[in-house]
This record gives C-alpha cells, sequence and structure tokens, in this order.
C-alpha cells in the first residue's frame, strides 16, 4: 500500500511539472493553432536563469529560501521575456503565413535557443542547489513524499486557481477566449489581439519557467537539453487531454504523470515512454480530439 | 459622418475594389447592394481596417481611419456585423454581449444598453445563460446585432443580415434595424443580398458590381431603376 502511496505521489509530482508546462502549449495553440516547440526550452531556460541566480545569491550568503524566491522571480521574468520575444521575432511575421511556415520557425527557435544555451554554459549536468528545505512537518511521510515535492503540487494548485479565476473573470482572460473562438470578431469587438497573444506566450512562459525551477530544486540538476523531453511530454498530455483546451492540458498531465509512474514503478523504468506514448496512441485513435477537446462543429 | 474616397483594396495581387467612393451623412440608413463576390463584404472590411486598402482615404468623424487599428475604430463607435453572425460559440449569451462593450468601463451605461437590447429581443433574455453556438441562426443574428449595440455604435456596419433566416425573423430584424436608426439616432449601413428588402428601409443606396460601384442613388429611385429592377429585384 505505501508503495502504491509513493507511486501515486510521485506521479501526482511528475503530473504537475507537466501540467505546467502544458498549459503553455494547449494556451499557445488554443489562440494562433501553432504548436510552441520552443516551449520546452523556455522552461529550460527558466531553470538555467534560477541556477544563475542562485549561485550568485548563495555566494552572498542568502538563506536558502529567501534565494529560492528571488531565483524563482527571476526565472519567471527571463523566460516571459524570452516568450515575448520569441513570438515577435518568430512568429508575428509569419501570422498569414501557410501553417506550416511557423511550425517550421517553431522547430528552428527551439534548436537555436537549446544550442545557444549550450555555448553560453556547458553540455554537462550541472548542480542545482536544493533551495526549498526539508520541511519538520514532512518527516513523516519524506520517505515518499518529499518537500520539494509538495513544493511542486502545492504551487500547481496554486497557479491553477489562479489561472482559472484570470481566464474567467478578467479582462484580459475573456478577450483570450473570444479571440481563441474567433479571431476576426475579436477585431471586430475591439480586442487588441497581438496584445492578447503577446499576454498568452507571457503566462505559458511563466508557467515553464515555474516549472523549471520546481523541477531543478527537486531533481537537483539541470542541462541543456532538459528542455526537449519534458517539452514532449507535456505536449503529448496537451495533446491527451485535448489540445486548446486548458482544463484539458491538466487532466492529461496528470494521467500521463501517474501511467509514467505506476509503469515504472510495477513494471519496468525501461518502458516508461512505451506507456506514455502507448496512452497517447490509443487516445489519438478513439478519441482524435482529445480527452476534453473539442471536434470542430460549424453553423452555417 | 464617413467619407470614402477612391479606395483600391487588393488580396495579394487581385485587386477586389476599385475607386470606390461612398458618403454616409448622420442618421441615415444607406444600403449596398450586389450579386455575391461584387465586393460588398470587402468594403465592410476596409472601412473596420481589417483588410487594408491599398489607396484611397476613409475618414469617420472628420478622422482618417486608414492609420488607425480596428480597435481605435470601434472606439470611435464604427460598428461592424460581419457575415456568418461571428457568435462566440463557447460563451454565453450573456457573455457575448459583455464583449460587446470590451472597451467601455461607464458600468451604468452598459447596464443600461443591457436592458435595452433585452427589451428588442427578449429571446436573448430568455437564452441569457445559453452558450452562443446553441442557439438558431435568427436568435444568432440578434444576439450579434446585440452586441454591436453594446459597443455604442454611431456608425451600423450589418453585412446580410438576413442571411440564412426565415422571411419572418427577416421581418422582424428590419423593423429592429429601422427602429435602432430611428430612436437611437444610430446610423446604419446596411449590405445586403436582399436588395428589395433592403431598399425599403434604406435612404439611399449604393449598387456594386466587379468591385465598382455602378449606381448611386435614392432607394426610391433605385427600386424604380429599370436595371436595378432586372438584375436585382428579379422583376
Amino acid at each position: 500500500m505505501e508503495y502504491f502511496l509513493e507511486l501515486f505521489l510521485g506521479g501526482l509530482t511528475r503530473g504537475s511539472i507537466y501540467a505546467l508546462i502544458a498549459l503553455g502549449y494547449t494556451m499557445v495553440y488554443g489562440i494562433i493553432q501553432l504548436i510552441n516547440f520552443a516551449h520546452g526550452e523556455i522552461y529550460m531556460i527558466g531553470a538555467f536563469t534560477a541556477l544563475i541566480f542562485a549561485s550568485v545569491l548563495s555566494i552572498l550568503g542568502w538563506p536558502a529560501l529567501a534565494i529560492f524566491v528571488v531565483a524563482t522571480a527571476a526565472a519567471v521574468l527571463y523566460s516571459s521575456a524570452y516568450g515575448y520575444t520569441i513570438e515577435k521575432i518568430a512568429y508575428t511575421p509569419l501570422r498569414n503565413a501557410p501553417r506550416l511556415s511557423p511550425l517550421i520557425s517553431a522547430i528552428g527557435m527551439s534548436l537555436f535557443l537549446q544550442n545557444y544555451v549550450l555555448l553560453a554554459q556547458t553540455s554537462d549536468f550541472l548542480p542545482f542547489p536544493q533551495l526549498i528545505p526539508d520541511f519538520e512537518f514532512m518527516e513523516p511521510i519524506s520517505h515518499i513524499f518529499s518537500s520539494a515535492e509538495l513544493a511542486i503540487v502545492l504551487t500547481t494548485v496554486i497557479v491553477m486557481l489562479l489561472l482559472t479565476y484570470y481566464i474567467k473573470f478578467t479582462n484580459m482572460g475573456k478577450a483570450m477566449r473570444a479571440t481563441a473562438q474567433d479571431k476576426t470578431m475579436a477585431l471586430l469587438i475591439g480586442i487588441n489581439v497581438d496584445r492578447v497573444i503577446s499576454v498568452t506566450f507571457i503566462i505559458g512562459s511563466s508557467l515553464a519557467a515555474l516549472g523549471g525551477v520546481l523541477i531543478a530544486n527537486h531533481i537537483g540538476q539541470v542541462n541543456f537539453y532538459i528542455g526537449f523531453i519534458a517539452g514532449i511530454k507535456a505536449f503529448t498530455a496537451a495533446v491527451l487531454g485535448g489540445i486548446g483546451s486548458i482544463p484539458g492540458a491538466v487532466l492529461g498531465a496528470l494521467i500521463l504523470g501517474w501511467t509514467e509512474s505506476f509503469a515504472t514503478g510495477y513494471i519496468s523504468s525501461d518502458y516508461e515512454d512505451v506507456f506514455a506514448f502507448g496512452l497517447l496512441v490509443l487516445i489519438l485513435i478513439f478519441r482524435p480530439a482529445g480527452l476534453l477537446g473539442r471536434s470542430e462543429t460549424k453553423k452555417v | 459622418m464617413l467619407e470614402i474616397k477612391n479606395m483600391n483594396t487588393y488580396y495579394g495581387n487581385i485587386q477586389a475594389l476599385h475607386d470606390i467612393n461612398i458618403s454616409v451623412k448622420q442618421g441615415e440608413i444607406i444600403t449596398l447592394i450586389g450579386a455575391n463576390g461584387a465586393g460588398k463584404t470587402t468594403t465592410l472590411m476596409s472601412m473596420s481596417n481589417v483588410v487594408t486598402p491599398k489607396q484611397g482615404e476613409i475618414t469617420f468623424l472628420g478622422e482618417q481611419l486608414l492609420t488607425k487599428k480596428p480597435d481605435d475604430i470601434v472606439k470611435m463607435g464604427l460598428i461592424h456585423v460581419p457575415e456568418g453572425r461571428h457568435i462566440f460559440p463557447y460563451l454565453s449569451v450573456m457573455e457575448n454581449l459583455d464583449l460587446g462593450a470590451f472597451l467601455r468601463n461607464d458600468k451604468a451605461g452598459i447596464k443600461k444598453d443591457l436592458d435595452h437590447v433585452f427589451e428588442l429581443f427578449p429571446r436573448l433574455h430568455e437564452r441569457r445563460n445559453q452558450q452562443g453556438g446553441t442557439l438558431s441562426g435568427g436568435e444568432q443574428q440578434m444576439l450579434a446585432i446585440s452586441r454591436a449595440l453594446m459597443a455604442q455604435p454611431k456608425l451600423l456596419l450589418l453585412d446580410e443580415p438576413s442571411l440564412g433566416l426565415a422571411p419572418i425573423i427577416v421581418r422582424q430584424i428590419f423593423d429592429i434595424i429601422k427602429r435602432i436608426n430611428k430612436e437611437n439616432g444610430t446610423t446604419i449601413f446596411l449590405v445586403e443580398q436582399n436588395a428589395n428588402l433592403a431598399l425599403k428601409v434604406a435612404d439611399r443606396g449604393y449598387v456594386m458590381e466587379n468591385g465598382h460601384i455602378t449606381l448611386e442613388d435614392t432607394a426610391d429611385n433605385l427600386l424604380a431603376n429599370e436595371d436595378v429592377k432586372k438584375a436585382y429585384l428579379g422583376i
């Protein structure tokens, strides 16, 4: 039973990270129907930014928790700036181009950012300091659920609630939903669609950066390549849940996290990816639009 | 109120509009009639600057529109109800209406306008919590017009409001259009394929063919014009 619980919580942690990244994919897709392949790199850049800030601040002798807060804030800011800039450089000029063009531009951006970090940093795995202390109240269960994991799950829950509120009730949130559903009409009621797209990229990038910092803190190392794998998994989660759907991304991420965790725990860690992508294949066969996705219906 | 001078609009290399000249005075109902593909919708899209004309000028209330962004044009009170209604399908009727007032901040005024559209279209009030995509075609057209009214239009551009609707609904919608013009003093620019109906409510009309304005006259004269009768009224 305890083993089951450990796997369950492990899957929850994984799923939370996937969810934080998957939201960026799904929101951007919802607004401009683009798979932003550079999104995984934003997550990686978030982790690196936090590492740089954490290194400097720990030399200055700051307490761990304060470092965590400042490094996270810095990661979110940097990644947002990257996300915003990527959209302006790589996607805005292709807004009216055939759909394949921005997709290729996205892949190019992804490769560029990976290699940029590879050159600027190193190809080695760099140790990431433990910034979230082991809380005393977590002591009795720390062997199956660490403080770092708790931080991941809690942050994800809080972020989901805030995001849901933002999308449902704020003016910008309404503008986002309107733009996702009908871009021409959004223009005609006076929504600044360019701004909505920028805000979408900034929110998606912030969430990815948050995921990057939390996972680096949990695993204890970073490398220029982490964004690729996490990005592919989160993208899978988004498709699983129905790309374009925000609750779908979270649901898909959790299912993917648990699938991987249980498959690793009960069968073999070698099959982790087999189960993850096998599940995707099944879903695409039986529900091509994803679990919560909408298939296109048009009324004439 | 609105003055279009020598406007040319292109889609890529293809010229869709040739030297369009249109003028609209405060309080009028103007109609633009013509066959499929004549350029009526493009004319409206050019006014809202969703499609940017290559040459010419559009002045609205004394200001140049061509250099303005679509949201600035909405802010000035030029509101466009596009062809096909474009209801946000997964938003409720209320949310659709709220979005019509997207650029407004005057809570009291918005509330007043909301009551006004519910009075014009009681049906929308009944369906206010329903998703836009689940409404019937006629209800969607009512919602599209109502959403535009929520933006406090000075000039309302209506693109084919009769499209695909039952005759009884069409009559109801046209009655409301006349009411909006009379009671609110809103100037109306109506694009229609149903020329007979459009000319009956309009003060003046323009006839469009292959991207050119070919005729311009009072609605009554156009109704009596032999060419118009033959080409558009089927008489």
